[in-house]
């Protein structure tokens, strides 16, 4: 009995250790890829990455500049047409809907949402790329909004709904209409909430790159306006890595490291946003 | 104007159009008008999608039918098209993921909602939730200069020669391969499926654990016995969710599965898959029938994740509702 009892003991401070290993080598997982791209990707990374076109290839140097405007433009419009939509959508599932409807557009943001990246980009270049006949700008914007904007919907419709009732009653109660508390007390008690679902939507789509392979595609130089092929740092980093020169796969390194800072700062500050709480006390 | 209407509602349901008028009047109904239009929207993308890219594969579903889905030839020459080799290494890969991924996941997911005090569980959710943040092409990338070479000089030795009369280990490997894309898809999905199972196994009620302890149990038994079994439609729903991301997931894959689209039973042998295939040829397809069979692809890949993502919502709701109604 005795022996059975401590057999069992055993195994549990073997299972609860096992388990704590689990979470160790997970998170340690993201240690060591920021580390491995800080080591790779810092000795790679100089002035010349930000500010210079890339060169042919044989040639060493030149860097990224156009990649990183690329997806700076792409990132915009995409946050121009994602986030209207995806924000006006939520005021209206949390506000105005009826049930019947409402239940469908959360479905639709849903269905949308769990697509996989590669068929956001076929059916953006089936909407786009062909009847335009080229590679653009405005369809690698098109394609990265189209994941904006479910995040944004569901995120706006939950931040909303979690404004205590007391501040809406006490608005209408004061003569204002409907549209006038939701622009002017519900929207700003839970503003900071809403920027960061938009923040973690934005850090989203800036490392994808599969939607963009054949919609922003791709381009050895600037690209001037927004009708023409682009390059992105993500396809770039793609192209670079896959490619057999020494000196791509050192860019390719500098690449990962400034996309994925951007993406993790990103993250981490909204997530501090965030956790300082919403500017209402929740009831 | 705005004291008006108030008015009017409290005085009794007012005639059809002269409630619509008065709320036109005070901004209320064309808000909801103009919202309700970017509401629609949202609908409106994903039915076009759907239907576009339904309509788009229409030339191979008509000519191939349900053959393209147990052909092995992959011929553009002669415009002959079967995806057998994309499914299968898009299976053989997600589940390859899903066997490294799913005890590790779980077990970190046990010891942050179970052991760990809230302040530590909270700061590795946080690290959990910035690797989920990480892009695929990034994990390509790692994958490209680190799992690739790990694999051909030390896991292959290690497998091979030991067990290299299984046919799973035999042959030679190049480093790229099914079993590449399974273990970098596994460290891809393992976040999804921890974060996931945390919220599940943390909304299991507190007198479960409680009443296991009291009769006895020690503390991972009643964890084992009684938590997770608890919860376990829920984590089951964690992993459907991770396999809906494993078929779906292209740079990573792309990058380490070395896109030749044949079928072999060796995990080192290079492989294609769905994704993939797609992302490497959709730019150079030419003609019609070569097009809008990837498009088809697309439209099988949108289909699975489609129903594997409903059946894993599914299943956490079950979960943390009946967490909630024994709470009651």
């Amino acid at each position: 009995m005795d022996a059975r009892l401590r057999w069992r003991k055993f195994v549990s401070n073997f299972m609860l250790a096992m388990t704590g290993v689990c979470a160790v080598v997970s998170v340690l997982v993201l240690f060591f890829i920021l580390g491995y791209l800080l080591f790779n990707g810092g000795t790679s990374i100089n002035w010349d990455f930000f500010t210079k076109l890339p060169k042919p290839v044989g040639e060493t140097g030149g860097g990224m500049s156009n990649a990183i405007v690329g997806s700076a433009k792409i990132l915009l419009l995409a946050s121009l047409i994602g986030v209207p939509i995806g924000f006006l959508g939520g005021v209206y599932l949390a506000e105005f809907s009826g049930k019947g409807m409402a239940s469908v557009v959360r479905y639709a943001a849903d269905l949308l949402n769990g697509v996989p990246s590669i068929v956001i980009g076929i059916f953006a270049y089936s909407l786009m790329v062909l009847p335009m006949k080229h590679f653009s700008a405005y369809a690698g914007s098109f394609a990265l909004s189209l994941m904006m904007i479910p995040i944004t919907l569901r995120s706006t419709e939950e931040f909303l709904k979690s404004v205590p009732r007391m501040l809406r009653e006490g608005a209408m109660a004061l003569g204002a209409s409907k549209w006038k508390t939701i622009a002017t007390v519900i929207v700003p008690a839970a503003y900071r909430g809403i920027v960061t679902a938009i923040l973690l939507a934005l850090a989203r789509v800036a490392g994808e790159t599969a939607p963009l392979l054949f919609t922003a595609f791709g381009n050895r130089f600037d690209s001037r306006g927004w009708s023409q092929p682009t390059a992105t740092l993500p396809v770039m980093i793609y192209t670079y890595a896959v490619a057999p020169y020494e000196d791509w796969h050192r860019q390719a390194w500098a690449a990962g490291l400034v996309l994925l800072g951007l993406i993790l700062v990103i993250n981490i500050v909204a997530r501090t946003i965030l956790s300082r709480g919403i500017a209402v006390p929740r009831s | 104007m705005a004291t008006t209407s108030t008015t009017l509602k409290g005085a009794g349901p007012a005639t059809g159009s002269r409630a619509f008028f008065a709320k036109l009047r005070n901004g209320d109904e064309i808000a909801r008008l103009i919202t309700m239009v970017f509401a629609a929207t949202v609908v409106l993308i994903t039915v076009a999608l759907v239907l576009e890219l339904w309509t788009n594969s229409a030339l191979p579903r008509h000519k191939f039918g349900l053959h393209f889905f147990v052909t092995e030839t992959w011929d553009p020459i002669m415009d002959n098209y079967g995806a057998l080799p994309f499914v299968y290494g898009t299976l053989v890969t997600s589940i390859m993921a899903l066997v490294i991924a799913v005890p590790l996941g779980i077990g970190a997911a046990i010891f942050l909602a179970e052991l760990a005090p809230p302040r530590i569980s909270d700061t590795l959710q946080f690290f959990i939730d910035l690797l989920a943040a990480v892009p695929s092409v990034i994990y390509g990338l790692l994958g490209v200069f680190i799992v690739v070479p790990l694999m051909r000089m030390v896991i292959y030795p290690a497998l091979n020669k030991p067990f290299g009369f299984l046919s799973i280990f035999k042959g030679p490997s190049y480093g790229v391969g099914f079993l590449t894309a399974g273990i970098v898809l596994a460290i891809m999905v393992i976040p999804y499926i921890i974060s996931v199972s945390r919220e599940v196994l943390l909304s299991v009620p507190r007198d479960q654990r409680e009443a296991a302890l009291a009769l006895g149990s020690t503390r991972w038994e009643s964890t084992w016995k009684v938590v997770v079994p608890f919860a376990k439609t829920g984590i089951m729903g964690s992993i459907f969710l991770a396999l809906a991301r494993a078929l779906g997931e292209t740079m990573a894959v792309t990058m380490v599965i070395g896109n030749t689209p044949k079928i072999a039973a060796s995990l080192f042998a290079p492989g294609y898959s769905i994704a993939a295939v797609i992302a490497n040829e959709f730019t150079e397809a030419t003609g019609d029938l070569y097009l809008q069979s990837l498009i088809e692809l697309g439209l099988v890949l949108f289909l699975l994740t489609f129903i594997l993502n409903g059946l894993a919502r599914v299943l956490i709701i079950v979960t943390t509702q009946k967490g909630s109604t024994v709470n009651a």
